[in-house]
């Protein structure tokens, strides 16, 4: 599988970038508003400001005389440390006023006004200009009237309320952005539920799942389903599979078997029943490798799925003990067990252990000499300790890590039957329950096969 | 004994049942569950040996039905499945042991012969030759107040010879009663092992006696 990105990170970044672009916007448009709006009062003060002095122009006689009002100055001295320039010029002669105070390209109609913003005296100045007819209508003048002021006291209400904006674009962003990780979360719920219902099952729930899918959804887990479906149907066919093949082997062969040895009790010729004897071998042969073989087919598959039942190990290998005693008792060979007073519990799959016990202790049994002693013991230290020690002939110069291998026998098995099968089984099962299988040479002769957990 | 083999091998069945009655045992036959009901019905058997897969039904069926009747008598299972195959354990059902095939008629009768002694033993399981009775469920051999136990195998010969006192068993046969077809034993064997039944019966009422050229035969002292 490979992972590529993640769906809440890129939930959570897309509703978090929007969020900042549209407090980006917001803060621009609150910026730019306020901006025009200072401008515009700014304006309107600097007209009523250029009115009053054209209200203040006085025509006698020819000349014109302005009694420049002090209300005229004084509305514009409210806007900060702004400093106020004007000019009154009639005819292009400066009347009064800062003479290098611009004056605008066009004379302004009557009633109309001109503004404009340009730097003045090493500042940038708002600039109004109306203009007024002057004198009697017959040779009336044109006068024209200036008034600029500095921007700062704008650049500061403009910066305040920038600051103000942004400010409350940050609290937004901030709670934007809580909200796009909740949303994010939110939105993958469902995911994480379906995710943690299909996580908890055991590993051989193969059951549709059932959990509620929201619509999007409903295709991946219908495909889940039926995934898990062929899944199932091919898991039963396997293990159907694996059962009816050591049935029909093994059916024929008892029949087989049965028949040779009722026959071999009939035979008086030696060499007759020895010719039996050899069949009988045979047949014990290819039906134990059968066997064996589908046994650790069953064991690798069971493996697969490996169920995590609590056993008591103690009495597992009890009843394992009493189930090959009559096997041993038939070679006279005593089964001695030393198991502790108390359970040992282990978690795992109980019929896989036993198969592992059952394959140690059958393999003690067939090397072992007649009359001879089988100790098994179970110990519960830092790690469970199962050992099933023989006084048999041990596994001759085999390499002791080889044995376990498939189809691996000692080099001294002689003509005793078996399929190499039954310590792969048994280190497997110990493989998947955690553990190993450790084989030694017991000092007084004999092998010493251990399960460790 | 009384035996009741359920098994649909009509071969292997006779086989058994052959094998079985050599032991000295009576053995009823049946191939299907209905024909082992009817005869459940009108006899009653010490050890019922029973067959999994059979054309009316399965034998774990049987084997619950069985048990819960609260019937003691042991069941061994045939099966020709293996343990490992199997999901509920044979045991679990109430099965007293299961045997696979193909088996040993030796492993057979040891099984038979340990479930029968956990049961409890039955009647017959004391043959008794001149002062000397032999105790097949305890394994021992009772005279003159004594008491001394056997060896599985010494017991297994022993019997051969208690079931037929004065019969000559030659060498050949008692091997085959007292070694698995698949060990590799020599005839010397079952002298080792009839020495030592003699030094088990000294005292007793009872000998076996070396016949020439044939074999052995248990006569009275």
């Amino acid at each position: 599988m490979k992972v590529f990105g993640s769906i809440r990170r890129r939930l959570f970044f897309q509703l978090a970038g929007v969020a900042a672009i549209l407090t980006l916007v917001f803060i621009l448009v609150v910026r730019g508003v306020a901006e025009r709006a200072a401008e515009g009062t700014q304006d309107d003060i600097l007209t009523a400001s250029a009115t009053a002095i054209a209200d203040s122009l006085h025509s006698e006689g020819g000349a014109i005389t302005l009694d420049l009002p002090y209300s005229a100055l004084s509305m514009l001295g409210t806007l900060n440390q702004d400093r106020v320039f004007y000019r009154v010029s009639v005819a292009g002669e400066t009347l009064t006023g800062y003479g290098d105070l611009p004056l605008p390209d066009l004379v302004p109609n009557l009633g109309a006004r001109v503004v404009a913003t340009l730097d003045y005296r090493g500042e940038p100045v708002r600039l109004v200009s109306v203009s007024r007819r002057i004198g009697p209508a017959a040779n009336a003048t044109t006068a024209v009237i200036t008034v600029a002021q500095t921007r700062q006291g704008l650049a500061a209400i403009s910066q305040q309320i920038t600051w103000t904006a942004t400010g409350v674009g940050i609290v937004f962003l901030l709670l934007a952005t809580a909200l796009s990780l909740w949303a994010a979360n939110s939105a993958l719920a469902p995911i994480s539920r379906l995710t943690g219902a299909v996580t908890r099952r055991g590993p051989s729930d193969m059951r549709p799942v059932r959990a509620e899918t929201p619509e999007e959804l409903v295709p991946l887990v219908e495909a889940l389903n039926n995934l898990m479906a062929r899944l199932r149907a091919s898991l039963s066919r396997t293990e159907d599979f694996i059962t009816e093949a050591a049935h029909r082997v093994r059916t024929p062969l008892a029949t087989v078997r049965s028949q040779a040895e009722i026959t071999h009790r009939k035979l008086n010729k030696p060499h007759h029943k020895q010719a039996i004897r050899e069949m009988i071998r045979a047949i014990d042969q290819s039906s134990r490798s059968a066997g064996q073989m589908l046994d650790h087919a069953m064991v690798t598959f069971r493996s697969d799925a490996l169920a995590r039942d609590t056993l008591d190990l103690r009495a597992l290998l009890a009843e394992t003990c009493d189930r090959l005693e009559p096997t041993a008792e038939l070679k006279d060979i005593k089964v001695l067990r030393d198991l502790p007073d108390d359970p040992v519990t282990l978690l795992g799959d109980g019929i896989l252990l036993q198969a592992a016990m059952m394959n140690i202790l059958d393999n003690a049994i067939k090397y072992s000499p007649d009359e001879s002693d089988i100790t098994i013991t179970l110990q519960q230290g830092d790690q469970i300790r199962l050992s099933i020690s023989d006084q048999g002939r041990g596994f001759g110069n085999a390499d002791l890590g080889e044995i376990t291998k498939r189809y691996q026998r000692g080099d001294n098995v002689g003509h005793v039957v078996g399929s190499g099968l039954g310590l792969t089984i048994a280190e497997e099962v110990a493989r998947v329950h955690g553990g190993r299988l450790d084989i030694t040479h017991n000092q007084e002769g004999g092998a010493c096969v251990s399960l460790l957990f | 004994m009384r035996f009741l083999l359920i098994e649909d091998n009509m071969q292997l069945a006779a086989n058994i049942v052959e094998r079985l009655q050599l032991d000295g045992h009576a053995v009823d036959h049946a191939d299907t569950l209905e024909a082992a009901e009817d005869l459940m019905a009108v006899a009653s058997f010490d050890l019922i040996l029973l067959d999994i897969m059979l054309p009316d039904g399965d034998g774990r069926s049987f084997l619950e039905r069985h048990r819960q009747a609260q019937e003691r008598v042991p069941v061994i299972v045939v099966t020709a499945r293996s343990a490992v195959s199997d999901r509920v354990g044979l045991l679990d059902l109430g099965a007293d042991d299961y045997i696979t095939k193909p088996f040993d008629f030796s492993e057979l009768e040891a099984r038979c012969r340990a479930v029968l002694r956990r049961q409890g033993g039955a009647a017959d399981n004391q043959k008794s030759f001149a002062d000397t009775v032999l105790d097949s469920a305890s394994a021992e051999l009772r005279f003159a107040g004594q008491v001394i136990s056997l060896r599985n195998r010494e017991l297994r010969l022993l019997e051969v010879f208690f079931n037929a006192p004065g019969q000559v068993f030659a060498k050949s046969h008692l091997m085959d009663r007292l070694f698995s077809l698949s060990d590799e034993a020599s005839e010397n064997a079952i002298e080792v092992y009839v020495g030592r039944l003699r030094k088990r019966l000294e005292g007793s009422g009872a000998r076996i006696e070396t016949v020439r050229g044939l074999g052995y035969r248990l006569v009275t002292a």
